[in-house]
């Protein structure tokens, strides 16, 4: 039997993954990583992509993360996966779209609700859109 | 028999509102469950980033991060965490008296409070007792997503880096059991530190690509995960509040029922006396 360690990946949001494995692959922020029985300790941050484990009898498996950390412990490799893709200007979308919720609260005191809903609908598209330009433009100038 | 009948429509019009009552019920029971899962499974990520964040900070002792130090308060902030819908019981009243009591609190010692509403109650619920609410995020739903707090939660850690405010609060309902929730307000920035001498280990992890940078992104995730639970907790409570509310609501209504049709009984025994006595009595008349 090849020898194992025990895997855990786990999300803010349930558990994606708990069980003896050979092997994981991951992609860190500085490459790839293969991490087997034995590994020094190591804490990297992930990109997003998958996470291929190979379990106990040689079977595979994928697991998608959009980013998170990886840590190896001489016995245990814990990938502890983002639920969402994380990315600063999305983030900024996002505080800024609380603030602005905040403020239409005061100002539509006792006003139909949905109505501020539909506005911060619209202003999550807006974010949304701005995110798909850059990375449009970014593309463009490779 | 114009008595009977306005009591027989009262008793068919709370009849239907005792049926809706124990469907909600039934429906709260399944939620809760389903909520209380989503608890445990947030659970070992949290744990897991403590622990991290425990080693990393023994092992990077010479950098102390901003979120692991204590500093004069002069402002605070708390995320106060509520229901999207009511007809639960006194769940949000609680939550919510308690925050005016802290928040008097603060201002009796001089520290000025701001808030970042989480569910439409919180809302509402500023909206007439004032404070001043810096972020606001509502209709998460029943299965609230990390994704659709981060924003809100970015505006208090923007709000601490920027030093505008000095300490942050996550007020919530904890979820004690079925009966029982009460508000609880838990600190989480700055970090409290912990003496664990099982942290204190001799090895070190290798970084890529730095110690610093990794602890940032780490904390970030810790308090979002909190808030998170919180929310989760929350709903738990939301739910089970709304389950014993209902069942009461129908209990109530089967009282109710049962007072109605008494009423109706006598009533319709009056009236059949009543009609004997007139035909005995013109009979007697002839």
């Amino acid at each position: 039997m090849a020898i194992t360690v025990h895997c855990d990946i786990v999300s803010a949001e349930e558990n994606l993954f708990s069980g003896l494995v050979e092997r994981v692959v991951a992609s860190g922020v500085l490459g790839d990583l293969g991490i087997e029985p034995g590994h020094a300790a190591l804490l990297t941050p992930l990109k997003p992509g998958p996470v291929r484990i190979v379990k106990q009898n040689g079977e595979e498996e994928v697991v998608y993360v959009s980013g998170g950390y990886l840590e190896v412990q001489p016995n245990t490799v814990t990938v502890l996966a983002d639920t969402a893709v994380r990315a600063s200007d999305i983030d900024e979308a996002a505080a800024m779209e609380a603030k602005k919720h905040a403020e239409q609260a005061i100002e539509n005191q006792g006003a139909d609700f949905d109505y501020s809903r539909a506005l911060t609908q619209l202003a999550e598209a807006a974010a949304q859109l701005r995110t798909i330009q850059q990375i449009r433009a970014k593309l463009g100038k490779h | 028999m114009a008595v009977g009948k306005e009591i027989k429509e009262q008793i068919t019009s709370v009849k239907s509102t005792q049926k809706i009552t124990s469907a909600m019920e039934k429906v709260a029971v399944s939620k809760m469950r389903r909520a209380q899962m989503r608890m445990q499974e947030s659970r070992p990520y949290a744990d897991k980033i403590r622990d991290v964040i425990g080693h990393l900070a023994n092992a990077t002792s010479e950098y102390r991060h901003r979120y692991l130090q204590d500093r004069e308060i002069k402002r605070v902030g708390y995320i106060v965490v509520s229901s999207d819908r009511g007809l639960c019981g006194g769940l949000n009243n609680n939550l919510f008296k308690r925050v005016a009591q802290q928040s008097k609190e603060w201002k009796n010692k001089g520290v000025e409070v701001d808030f970042c509403a989480i569910g439409s109650k919180a809302g509402l619920f500023f909206n007439s007792f004032g404070g001043n609410v810096v972020a606001s995020q509502s209709h998460l739903g029943d299965a609230p997503e990390l994704a659709s707090l981060i924003g809100a939660v970015k505006v208090m850690l923007d709000a601490f880096d920027s030093g505008r405010i000095d300490r942050l609060f996550i007020m919530h309902n904890r979820f004690v059991n079925t009966m029982t929730q009460s508000p609880e307000a838990v600190q989480l920035l700055p970090l409290k530190a912990q003496q664990d001498d099982s942290l204190k280990h001799h090895w070190d992890y290798i970084y890529e690509p730095d110690a610093k940078e990794i602890l940032e992104g780490l904390l970030v995730r810790y308090v979002e995960s909190q808030v998170y639970q919180g929310v989760i907790e929350n709903n738990a409570c939301e739910q089970a509040a709304r389950m014993l509310a209902m069942k009461n609501a129908t209990d109530n209504a089967g009282g109710m029922i049962k007072d109605l049709n008494l009423l109706y009984n006598k009533a319709r025994q009056a009236a059949i006396t009543q009609e004997i006595s007139e035909i005995v009595s013109g009979a007697a008349a002839v």
